[in-house]
């Protein structure tokens, strides 16, 4: 079998993706305290609606969505609101933050939940209650789904992508969501199918996950569902959308432009078990599955994870640190973000906490450019980040942009390849931070 | 024979060639002459040439000829200052009202004794870089990097470290381009006239009892400035105190009266 893949760049990193969870355990000790920040997804925050000293319900809301780029915000846990704080997100940005100290019943926890059927609603109340439920895109860009969901008019889709591609080295969870919930996931897709009426519907994946693979097929002949599995070669970044929409259907989106210009729509699989939560069961998104991995954690495993819970107690809860470690980061290794607090809490955008060794680090002085075009090999958007590092680091942004910084997905390929270890991506972030402050100010 | 009638051959056939050519040149010069404006020629000569933009004209030839040709008002460089003013004025023979001449200058000093760090920061030295994560690695969030890319940026070499290790410009280098007014993340780096006797040195806008853990020498906006000294022009706003400087005053009292002693002089005393 050929094995579809992007054309130009890519990397090989090691896997490390040592895959451990039990079915029967795999939920997450639930937080004593839940931080749940009110900006989680790409949009306008969402404005607070409960005051400290509230006691609120499972699932109960917490931040209302401010125009219609925005997303709803739930509680994660029951119990009393005891402070809303300034927090830091693993994005590196700060938001306001309801506090919740778990105590009271839980509604839903351990109870069989009623299935509701969804068959006879018209896509624009599943639209609806996908909003409500403040579903965002879960593989990290946190982009409100309902957004996406809404087809300008007019448009025929030809193409539903799922990407469960899960490129990064270490991160399993969607792997796990595929091997426990894949009739769950053949529903979200039906309900999709609903909403969009799409032509295809591809799920694609790393050919590592061949197993799930083969689950999800047989679940979808089961539901008769018309809906395919693509297996991709393991290289990263395949999971980025332009790099998985080009390996499937063998078309370019073009630059600046958003996957629907070629017919396209591309959703994480863990939304699409999020949507499926929503619609069947009534859930809003309180909880997700979370990768908790790396050298540094003595138990690494995959867990169901509610939102708000920080990064420490679920460390404690793989048995705590073999070793210092040397970084901590939310999300995978390759994009994620390193965070300085454990305290940080798990958001919806969060699909694993990896905490690594010195060893796996691997951390090496910055030298000078050799010019040895590594980067240019590894880039799979075609760009030249030797040459736009030079320009920023010039103060030549428009030419910058010219050269298609705004194209780069800071995937890390080119960092990841470099033999001086230049921080190319950090560069690349400062050069667009300054150009969008620019445009900003005019 | 034969090799020096070649000889003679080449050097005659090429010279009237040459001579050929050079006569169509002269000619085309002549007859495609591009007239060039001498007004323009001379107004650029007297600019400074630092290329630097601040009139909004991609350099000195640029704002040249919007100048000659467009009407631009001939206060727009900022380099060049009074004298170069003075200069225009005489060339073109219109009268133009002085700007104010603007310096920049670093609204805070919060170093490493002084301001406590949140995180332990190991990146590339560019501010930029450094406040996509976590809004910089202070725990103050309104004050100075210090990774100096306003010192990168500065098209004169005005903005260097001083012996604090913090950033500073010195004032009588600064041209006033706002370069680096434009690439600092933070906004601590503002223009203040260059007659300005005092600033605030501190940008933060959070409340005093947070300011006092975070930095050593923060505006704690405890109105002291205000309150005390009435006729010396200092404004509270937003947690942070700042001066008129329309109001021509002596602060030195003010100064001294600070106490965390963040209004000091935006130059160095020799």
């Amino acid at each position: 079998m050929k094995l579809k893949s992007f054309p130009k760049g890519g990397i090989h990193p090691p896997h490390r993706k040592n895959r451990v969870y039990s079915s029967d355990d795999l939920n997450a000790s639930l937080p004593k305290i839940a931080v749940i920040p009110l900006s989680q997804h790409i949009g306008a925050p969402a404005k607070c609606v409960v005051n400290v000293g509230d006691i609120v319900k499972e699932d109960d809301l917490l931040g209302e969505a401010t125009g219609f780029v925005s997303s709803n915000i739930h509680a994660s846990v029951p119990g009393e609101v005891i402070e809303i704080k300034d927090q830091f997100l693993p994005s590196g940005r700060v938001s306001k933050a309801v506090v919740i100290e778990t105590k009271g019943e839980f509604s839903r926890l351990g109870k069989d939940l009623d299935k509701y059927t969804w068959e006879d609603l018209s896509n624009a109340e599943l639209i609806q209650i996908v909003k409500d439920a403040g579903i965002v895109g879960m593989g990290g860009a946190t982009f409100p789904t309902h957004v996406k969901l809404t087809l300008p008019d007019n448009v025929k889709l030809k193409h539903l992508i799922i990407n469960a591609a899960e490129c990064e080295p270490y991160l399993t969870s969607d792997h796990v969501l595929m091997l426990e919930c894949s009739n769950e996931i053949t529903e979200g897709l039906k309900i999709l199918k609903k909403i969009l009426d799409p032509e295809y519907i591809q799920v694609g994946m790393e050919i590592n996950k061949e197993d799930a693979g083969d689950k999800l097929t047989e679940s979808f002949k089961l539901a008769n569902l018309d809906a395919s599995v693509v297996f991709l070669k393991n290289k990263y970044p395949q999971g980025a959308e332009k790099n998985l929409v080009r390996a499937i259907i063998g078309k370019e989106i073009p630059s600046g432009k958003l996957p629907i210009s070629v017919g396209v729509i591309n959703l994480n699989i863990s939304t699409v078990y999020a949507i499926y939560e929503a619609v069947v069961l009534h859930r809003p998104l309180v909880e997700r599955f979370i990768t908790i991995g790396g050298g540094a954690v003595k138990n690494p495993g995959v867990y169901r994870v509610r939102i708000g819970t920080s990064a420490r107690a679920l460390i404690e809860e793989c048995g705590g640190f073999n070793e210092e470690p040397v970084k901590v980061i939310f999300g995978g290794p390759m994009m994620g973000f390193t965070v300085f607090d454990l305290d940080v809490p798990v958001t919806k955008g969060t699909s694993g906490i990896i905490a690594l060794t010195a060893k796996e680090v691997k951390s090496a002085n910055t030298t000078n450019c050799l010019k040895c075009g590594r980067c240019i090999d590894g880039c799979p958007m075609g760009l030249v980040p030797s040459r736009l590092y030079k320009l920023i680091d010039h103060h030549q942004l428009d030419e910058a942009i010219k050269s298609g910084l705004n194209d780069c997905v800071e995937c890390g390929s080119c960092a990841y390849n470099c033999p001086a270890h230049l921080f190319l991506v950090q560069k690349f972030r400062a050069g667009k931070s300054i150009e969008r402050r620019s445009k900003g100010a005019k | 024979m034969n090799i020096v009638l070649g000889i003679l051959f080449a050097i005659i056939s090429i010279g009237i060639l040459g001579a050929l050519l050079g006569a169509l040149l002269s000619f085309a010069s002549e007859k495609l002459k591009v007239e060039e404006d001498e007004r323009v020629k001379n107004l650029e000569a007297i600019l400074p040439q630092y290329n630097c933009g601040a009139c909004g004209y991609s350099g000195c030839s640029g704002y040249a000829d919007a100048v000659i040709n467009g009407g631009e008002e001939i206060n727009k460089c900022t380099p060049g200052g009074e004298s170069l003013l003075v200069s225009i004025s005489a060339l073109l023979g219109v009268e133009a009202t002085n700007k104010e001449r603007m310096v920049a200058q670093v609204h805070c000093r919060g170093g490493q004794e002084t301001s406590k760090d949140q995180y332990n920061y190991d990146g590339i030295k560019d501010c930029n870089a450094k406040y996509q994560l976590y809004s910089g690695d202070k725990l103050c969030k309104f004050g100075c990097l210090g990774d100096g890319s306003c010192i990168n940026v500065c098209p004169v070499n005005a903005i260097s470290y001083d012996e604090d290790n913090l950033v500073w410009v010195d004032k009588d280098k600064c041209v006033g381009c706002e370069k680096c007014v434009d690439i600092c993340p933070t906004n601590v780096m503002k223009m203040i006239p260059y007659t300005a006797d005092y600033i605030v040195a501190c940008s933060s806008q959070e409340k005093g009892k947070d300011v006092k853990n975070k930095c050593s020498v923060g505006c704690i906006a405890c109105s002291i400035c205000v309150r005390k000294f009435p006729e010396a022009g200092f404004v509270v706003d937003k947690n942070l105190s700042s001066v008129d400087y329309t109001i021509k005053s002596d602060r030195t009292a003010v100064s001294e009266a600070c106490p965390v002693k963040c209004i000091i002089h935006p130059y160095k005393e020799k």
